[in-house]
């Protein structure tokens, strides 16, 4: 009785109409909930059928331990993950200072200008270059003119130019994000600016960049069209020289001018067997490969969680 | 009749040594002037309140004293600061880290690092490259007791700063504003953010501080201004009104902004 007392006091309009707002509200909510759906549903679908096709060879600890091979059931992935491991340390060796450094620059030194407009819509404008453009520009800049080779560094460099505009917007977004109420008491205590950058903004802001940095390399794992144009092997029997010797000087940078094979390639060059039993290898490899890149997200995921405990604003 | 600033100085002059003056000040952000001909003689180890209505320039001219306007671009001085009569502060000449070292600055929200109690207070020796352990220990246990904070984190010295209470939170930076000895030390609404019991636990603090260091302060509160502070200045629209002993600035107001803003009219 109290209830229907209580919508008396809305006009008979203002309720249809009140119910018509609903109606709306949720069919945004239902159109949403389908295309999250769909979304994840297709994902989910592809990794699993292809984990469930490759698991014959996943199953199996040779794959990871056995060099391609003209037998399907022999081949596996050693030299390619290995490769791509060796690929990516040098990518991050070298785009994470480079980009850091450079993210740390346009920020917090760089005069705005419309110089350093005109730089920063470049910046942004790399990030959507496409990836074989970069494989045609490492062939000519680090395989013929440097003289690298078709090697380790060439692709490590390469990838490295590929994620090196991700690392500088996401360093520059992370540095951002640190308020100038923190510099400010650090430069009123009489802190430089480098002080300030070295010991507050960096510290402060390491979570987000290290995550953006993680991120691109996992984009660059997966990376395949520019390594071909630069010339990675698809069929490769041998690993690179170790970088740790047994004896003095117990590291070795001959690994950097061995010829490579990285995983999202192998996996290219085995769907393009006819034999169907190479799908499996491709399927397996794939999954391999997803794995990967999930794994580094989840890390990346992880570090943000991580490092932002404890820092609060 | 707007208090002929020179006139001020003179009688202000003769009863204690001033810690730093103020001479025909200007400032512009980019092409906004903020400050008109700010003149303002701060006596040594006394407490100083800036008063006026919000957007007044309290807060530009305090940021003038520690070149904190220095750190952006298209910001301009015109005029002197003098320290201890000598030293004209916001000469191009003089590096504004150099100012910094000698003048504290102690801002409206609390602001700590998100590090240890104690390496925000030692901070400020840190950045002039003193690592020795006594050295340190030292001078942060003596900060931190100026600051009626060392009894509260004896204990939890290794703790975040974060732990510590909104009111603590300012002690500490009071603190870390403290650990270089500075001549003067500004301080910008420091307890608006604050409860009442933590705002008298720092006002106490200041009446104590004076001893050993000039305060200068912004307030928004009349009443709180009246309670502690020695000298007051009231500003208006960027320029400084009158300034005079506070408890004559409250008793009989030349002007009649002042009297106006004091009876709660203005701003
Ligand atoms: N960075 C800035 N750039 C341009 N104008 C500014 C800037 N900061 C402040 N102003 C302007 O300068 C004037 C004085 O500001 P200020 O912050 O000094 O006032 P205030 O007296 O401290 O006010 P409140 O009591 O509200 O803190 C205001 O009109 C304000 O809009
Ligand atoms: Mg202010």
């Amino acid at each position: 009785m109290l209830a229907a007392k209580f919508s008396d006091l809305i006009t008979p309009q203002l309720g249809h109409q009140l119910h018509q707002r609903k109606l709306l509200n949720l069919g945004f909510m239902v159109m949403g909930l389908v295309a999250i759906m769909v979304a994840l549903f297709t994902l989910a679908a592809l990794i699993i059928h292809m984990a469930m096709s490759g698991w014959p060879r996943l199953s199996t600890w040779e794959f990871f331990t056995a060099f391609a091979s003209r037998r399907p059931e022999r081949a596996g992935i050693l030299a390619a993950w290995v490769g791509s491991l060796l690929v990516i340390s040098v990518t991050a060796i070298v785009a994470v200072p480079i980009g850091v450094a450079a993210g740390i620059y346009l920020e917090e030194y760089a005069r705005k200008n419309w110089l350093s407009e005109l730089i920063e819509i470049n910046v942004t404008n790399l990030a959507g270059v496409p990836s074989i453009i970069y494989g045609l520009l490492a062939l000519g800049v680090f395989v013929y003119e440097f003289k690298f080779g078709r090697s380790v560094l060439t692709a490590g460099c390469t990838l490295a130019l590929l994620i090196l505009p991700i690392v500088i917007v996401t360093t520059r977004e992370s540095l951002r994000s640190i308020p100038q109420m923190i510099r400010e008491a650090a430069y009123a205590v009489g802190a430089t600016q480098w002080q300030v950058i070295w010991h507050h903004v960096l510290p402060y802001s390491i979570g987000g960049i290290l995550t953006g940095t993680i991120i691109g390399l996992s984009r660059a794992i997966g990376e395949t069209s520019s390594l071909i144009t630069i010339g990675a092997l698809t069929f490769i029997a041998f690993l690179p020289e170790s970088p740790f010797q047994g004896k003095p000087p117990f590291v070795s940078w001959e690994w950097l001018n061995s010829p490579f094979t990285v995983m999202p390639i192998q996996m290219f060059n085995w769907v393009s067997r006819p034999n169907p039993e190479f799908q499996v290898n491709a399927a397996a490899a794939g999954t391999v490969l997803m794995t990967m890149t999930l794994l580094m997200n989840g890390f990346a995921i992880y570090l943000r969680y991580r490092l932002r405990q404890g820092i609060k604003w | 009749m707007v208090t002929s600033s020179s006139q001020t100085m003179q009688r202000l002059d003769s009863q204690f040594p001033i810690k730093a003056e103020v001479r025909s000040l200007d400032f512009y952000y980019g092409q906004s002037q903020v400050l008109n001909d700010i003149n303002l003689a701060i006596p040594d180890r006394q407490i100083t309140a800036l008063m006026g209505p919000s957007g007044c320039g309290k807060t530009t001219l305090l940021r003038c004293f520690n070149r904190m306007h220095d750190l952006y671009p298209n910001n301009r001085y015109r005029g002197e600061i003098l320290l201890d009569q000598r030293h004209n502060i916001l000469s191009p000449t003089i590096d504004p880290i150099e100012v910094r070292m000698r003048i504290g600055m102690v801002f409206q929200k609390p602001n700590p690092f998100p590090k240890s109690v104690y390496e925000n207070v030692a901070y400020g020796l840190r950045v002039q490259g003193r690592t020795q352990r006594s050295d340190l220990d030292e001078k942060v246990e003596a900060a931190l007791k100026s600051a009626a904070l060392w009894h509260e984190v004896k204990d939890r010295l290794k703790e975040p700063a974060f732990n510590l209470s909104g009111g603590q939170q300012q002690r500490l930076c009071i603190a870390r504003a403290l650990v270089t000895n500075p001549d003067l030390v500004l301080f910008d609404e420091p307890t608006s953010a604050l409860d009442p019991m933590s705002t008298a636990h720092i006002e106490e603090l200041m009446r104590q501080l004076k001893a050993q260091v000039t305060i200068l302060i912004v307030t928004h509160s009349l009443q709180q201004a009246a309670r502690f502070s020695d000298y007051a200045a009231f500003m208006y629209l960027g320029k400084l009104v009158e300034f005079q002993k506070t408890t004559k600035l409250f008793a009989e107001p030349q002007d009649p902004l002042t009297q106006s803003y004091l009876s709660g009219s203005v701003g």
